[in-house]
This record gives C-alpha cells, structure tokens and sequence, in this order.
C-alpha cells in the first residue's frame, strides 16, 4: 500500500507506537496516508482501536516479517 | 435543501471534535513501580486517542509525584519518620512482588529499558506534555505529612474527593489502581 509518511516503531511496545502515530499524524493533512512499521504484535488490534476512538480510517495491515498498518486521516 | 445538506457534511468533522470529548479518570492509590506503569500506558494512549485525562494521585500514590532530589520537610517526628522511610520519588518506586531488597526492581527496570518502555519519570513528563492533569491528595499530604512543595512541576492541582467525584461523574472509564 502507497503511503504519504512513514514512522517507524520497530522496538517499541504499547503505548509508543500509538502515542508517536497520534504525534505524527497531526503533520499530515486530510485524506493522506500514514504507515506504521512495528514489531510489536499489538498493533495489529490497536491500530483500529485506535481509529475507532479517533474517527481516522483503518486502512488495513501488511505483514512480511514487520508489521505495517496503514491508517488514512480524515480530519484535524 | 442541497446546500444545507452539503455544509452539514463538511462541518461534520468539526462538529464531532466540538463535541463534548471523551474523558478517563484514574486513581492513582498504588505506589508500586509495576502498577504506576499500568497508570501512565493507559493515560498516555487515552491522551493519544483524543480523550481528556486525570489522574488523582492518593495515599501510596503520592510517592509517584514527589520529587525526586531534596527531603522531604515534614514537621513532627512521626511524620518526619515516615517521609524517610517512605521517601518516595519516581525514581525510587518499587515492585508489589519480587522486589527482593531492590534486585527485583533493578532487574525489571533493565528489562523495561532494554524494550524501549519509557521510565516513570519519563511518562510523568510525557503525560504532562499531553495535557494529561495530574492532581495531589490534599487528605494523603495532611495525613502522611507531604508539604505541597515536595511535588514535582507537573503537579498542578492539589485537591479532595469531592473534585476527584467532579471529574468522574463527568468520565466516560474510571479505573481505581
């Protein structure tokens, strides 16, 4: 999946991958697309968790060793 | 008709985020290294996730937001004897199990760091940076005799259970840890 930014999490547990996306996120604007590389096994449930409670969109995950999730901002 | 339908659609986001925010309150009653951390993860992502956050810090939980350098000016005996046994600090919690004389908590806090989990002293200035309120037990200070300038900066409200209550009732989870 084609991505605007990228923000790597590899070696992070709960709660830092989702705190820096709710960091990062706040740089992109409206309707672009962020990746999130992890190792940590949670974020496959977090992520849209996380969407869920912020009204960003899930996007859906890619696994290929790392775990990319990929969530679309739909608002400020 | 179809303009006011088309403005309701694209003001929709904004009315969402005007609308009345979703809000955690947790009671921080535990001292303990292992239950502090269980605190701030939860605080932290509800902060992430757009939420208002309070944390109301009471009893043992005081020991998390004294500072970590300098005594603790406690007047009388009993109470200058507890805050030097209790003395407390972010640095200096310990666990509820396995602390064995400090050697547990040394080895989990190495374990923390070699995963990357920020220390508490970290979260604490996380939290802060995140608008998460952090709030004193006025009755703990009273009873175990811990002066208002024993807290840490990030310390802004000093307050009963009547405020703690306020700020419940308006929350949509409350945690008791």
């Amino acid at each position: 999946m084609k991505a605007d930014k990228s923000l790597d999490c590899i070696g992070l547990y709960c709660p830092m991958p989702i705190v820096k996306t709710a960091e990062i996120i706040k740089q992109l604007r409206t309707g672009e697309v962020l990746e999130v590389v992890a190792d940590d096994k949670g974020i496959k449930q977090d992520m849209p968790a996380w969407c869920d409670l912020t009204g960003h969109e899930f996007l859906g995950v890619e696994e290929d060793g790392e775990i990319r999730v990929y969530v679309k901002k739909t608002h400020d | 008709m179809v303009e006011s339908s088309k403005l309701s659609e694209k003001e929709s986001p904004k009315t969402k985020e005007e609308a009345k925010k979703e809000k955690l309150t947790l009671v921080v009653f535990s001292g303990d290294l292992d239950k502090t951390l269980a605190a701030f993860i939860l605080a932290t992502t509800a902060a992430s996730s757009g939420m208002d956050v309070s944390m109301y810090f009471t009893f043992w939980g005081l020991n998390v937001l004294k500072k970590n350098e300098g005594g603790i000016k406690s007047k009388g005996l009993m109470r200058k004897m507890l805050n030097f046994i209790n003395r407390g600090g972010s640095k200096r919690l310990t666990l509820s199990k396995y602390n064995m004389m400090g050697m547990g908590t040394w080895m989990m806090k190495g374990l923390m760091k070699d995963v990357n989990i920020p220390s508490i002293d970290e979260f604490i200035t996380m939290s802060h940076k995140m608008g998460v309120k952090m709030i004193a037990c006025t009755t703990s200070c009273g009873v175990m005799g811990v002066p208002e300038d024993s807290f840490r900066s990030e310390v802004e409200i000093l307050a009963g259970a009547a405020y703690f209550l306020r700020e419940a009732r308006d929350a949509d989870i409350t945690l008791f840890i």
